[in-house]
């Protein structure tokens, strides 16, 4: 079998009907573009959600007061006030996979600045919470080990508390109040835009966890533990190391039902990542089915095509062409359909998607896996979809095939 | 003494129709050596196109035996015959069947494609060639809807010549055209077999199968009369006697 004939053969039947052949085409060409254009949204906002979570530190640990039984009632774990400041101290003694640790406590109202006032959320923390969470300070100075003990009155203000109260004069060493506390702005926190949920991270005021439990919330319990894993990979032993402290500093006896619960970034990330990619599988899907009809609109017109081509299919046979170089000739022309289609939908993918990305900015990922998958998928069809036709063709009679009107 | 090309012993093909079976051939004998120009004649239903479809390796007897050029065809599997059909024969059809939109080099070459040892600057050659002894060295890029009925023939029976076959089998070569143009066609045919060609040519008009050099005569799956032609028609004599009318 001599398969570049058959090649030319088939080249030359598809020039005879260019714009029918356009025309067929146009199906792969648009289900493969938008596979290519889906998978690259898909695997973009996927990226760019692992970007954002691990800009908020994917070494992150969490650790909150957990859902209780008390005497058959389970209690919700928004008034438990099982977290001791001790409990942040066992951490920093007991568990060597964790770097930094800090107590968190939290309040929300207005702050309030001469006239001005704007809702927000305080925090109060050590200093190592800048960087468990990744905060740099953009201006100004972080607390002293003395202002921590004494339930001073400072704090540091984000970025848009700062536009919000401040607009362009310089917060440094004014004060705001926050409950009737006044505190003085002792640093600014450098902006860190939105978290991977639509938070924004810079709409927040920092003080000492002393001040914040003593002066503004009146409380001796923390609301949670935030902690870093010395590393990405110790984040599993650094789970456990903390649950274990946790267990022990609340005298929890083996059987008993953790009265807190750990979480960790890398967890979130994954699970937002599965998200995504569930998303990426929807959109892929979508469009697959368009590219499932294009294949399917390949083989409507190589089935036409064989009947119209009847007589030339005689004629082929009749002088001396096989049956299976006829086969060959329709598989490969449903071949060239789609395999043309496929690499000219692959083009104007990636150009839709580099457009995509330019004008509205969206965040877009080609991978080359998606690329290389379409292509074969293409291949694929043309010949699934060619073989039928093509067999079709191969199995008339030459005598019938001839007199075919 | 001329070698023996076609050699047909007791040939017979049945249809079956259901529970019907129709007897097309009823035992032939045929013998067609080198150089002949042999006309098959009869009415429709007198099995003269079952003998070409056989004659052609388009299909095969019920029984009976057929040697094309000293090979048995009775014993060639499908893509065997088909091989047969490639290298030493050629067809010619009342339809012309040129493929549409494909120039008439194109056209030409078609039977070459299948022949895996012809590279194309042979293939090419080869075709101009065939083209060039129809006479239409100065339409070989013209498309088939570009060109007369006549001319479309003469692209056809250059096709049929390309592969330089033993025999060329025309069936109603000339069914589609005027009678100018049929003699226009027989001049070429008889030129060609004047070259030697062995042509068989399929036809119900006595005065068409006055140009070869032997009929045969069909009837009821028989042949009935077989007889050298006698006062044989010259076909480019016949061109210029023709009234001038016809050429309106």
């Amino acid at each position: 079998m001599n398969y570049i004939n058959s090649v030319k053969i088939a080249l030359n039947a598809l020039k005879r009907n260019k714009f029918r052949a356009f025309l067929t085409m146009l199906g792969i060409i648009i289900g493969v573009g938008s596979v290519i254009v889906m998978l690259a949204i898909g695997q973009g906002s996927k990226k760019s959600i692992q970007d954002q979570m691990s800009g908020m530190g994917t070494n992150l640990i969490f650790a909150m007061p957990g859902a209780v039984q008390k005497g058959g009632v389970r209690m919700g774990n928004s008034d438990a006030k099982s977290m001791k400041l001790a409990d942040v101290e066992a951490i920093e003694k007991n568990c060597p996979a964790i770097s930094d640790v800090s107590p968190e406590v939290r309040s929300s109202g207005q702050a309030v600045l001469g006239n001005q006032n704007w809702p927000t959320s305080i925090y109060g923390v050590n200093n190592k919470y800048f960087n468990i969470k990744k905060y740099t300070i953009g201006k100004g100075r972080t607390f002293t080990e003395t202002e921590i003990q004494t339930y001073a009155k400072v704090c540091l203000v984000g970025q848009t508390v700062v536009e919000n109260l401040f607009g362009k004069t310089d917060p440094i060493g004014q004060s705001i109040r926050f409950k009737n506390i006044p505190l003085l702005i002792i640093g600014i926190l450098g902006e860190k835009g939105e978290n991977g949920m639509g938070q924004d991270q810079d709409d927040l005021v920092m003080a000492p966890y002393t001040t914040v439990q003593k002066r503004i919330l009146a409380i001796t319990h923390i609301q949670s533990i935030a902690a870093s894993a010395a590393s990405e990979s110790q984040n599993e032993a650094a789970i456990e190391q903390i649950t274990e402290s946790l267990r022990h500093s609340h005298k929890l006896k083996t059987g008993d039902e953790d009265d807190f619960q750990v979480r960790s970034q890398s967890e979130m990330v994954q699970m937002f990542s599965s998200i995504s990619d569930i998303m990426t599988l929807l959109l892929g899907a979508i469009s697959g089915i368009s590219l499932l009809v294009g294949g399917i609109g390949i083989m409507n017109i190589m089935y036409v095509s064989v009947t119209e081509r009847t007589r030339e299919i005689g004629l082929r046979l009749s002088v001396g062409g096989r049956g299976s170089d006829i086969l060959l000739q329709f598989l490969i022309e449903s071949i060239l359909l789609s395999v043309f289609g496929g690499v000219i939908g692959i083009t104007l993918g990636i150009v839709a998607t580099q457009v995509m990305a330019s004008i509205m900015s969206w965040p877009v990922v080609i991978t080359t896996i998606s690329v290389i998958m379409s292509f074969l998928v293409c291949s694929a069809i043309g010949i699934f979809f060619g073989w039928y036709p093509a067999r079709k063709a191969a199995s008339l009679n030459p005598i019938d095939a001839l007199r075919y009107e | 003494m001329k070698k023996t090309i076609i050699a047909v012993n007791q040939l017979k093909k049945d249809f079956y129709v259901g529970e019907i079976t129709v007897h097309a051939l009823r035992g032939v004998d045929l013998e067609i050596k080198e150089g002949e120009f042999v006309a098959i004649m009869g009415t429709s239903g007198s099995g003269k196109s079952t003998m070409l479809n056989i004659l052609g390796c388009l299909d095969k007897p019920t029984s009976g035996t057929y040697f094309l050029d000293g090979i048995s065809m009775g014993e060639l599997s499908k893509n065997e015959l088909a091989g047969l059909r490639n290298s030493k024969l050629g067809f010619v059809f009342q339809s012309y069947n040129l493929l549409s939109r494909t120039s008439a080099l194109e056209n030409v070459e078609l039977p070459l494609f299948y022949n895996p040892k012809i590279k194309s600057k042979e293939r090419r050659e080869r075709a101009e060639a065939a083209l060039e002894a129809v006479g239409l060295s100065d339409r070989m890029h013209h498309m088939p809807n570009q060109l007369s009925g006549g001319q479309q023939q003469r692209v056809a029976i250059a096709r049929s010549l390309v592969n330089d076959p033993v025999v060329i089998l025309a069936d109603e070569a000339t069914g589609n055209l005027d009678t100018r143009t049929s003699y226009e066609i027989m001049a070429l045919l008889q030129d060609l077999n004047q070259k030697g060609k062995t042509i068989v040519f399929v036809t119900h008009e006595p005065d068409i199968a006055k140009f070869m050099t032997r009929q045969v005569m069909f009837r009821d799956g028989h042949i009935i009369r077989e007889e050298m032609v006698t006062n044989r028609n010259n076909a480019v004599e016949l061109l210029k006697s023709l009234p001038l009318e016809e050429l309106v």
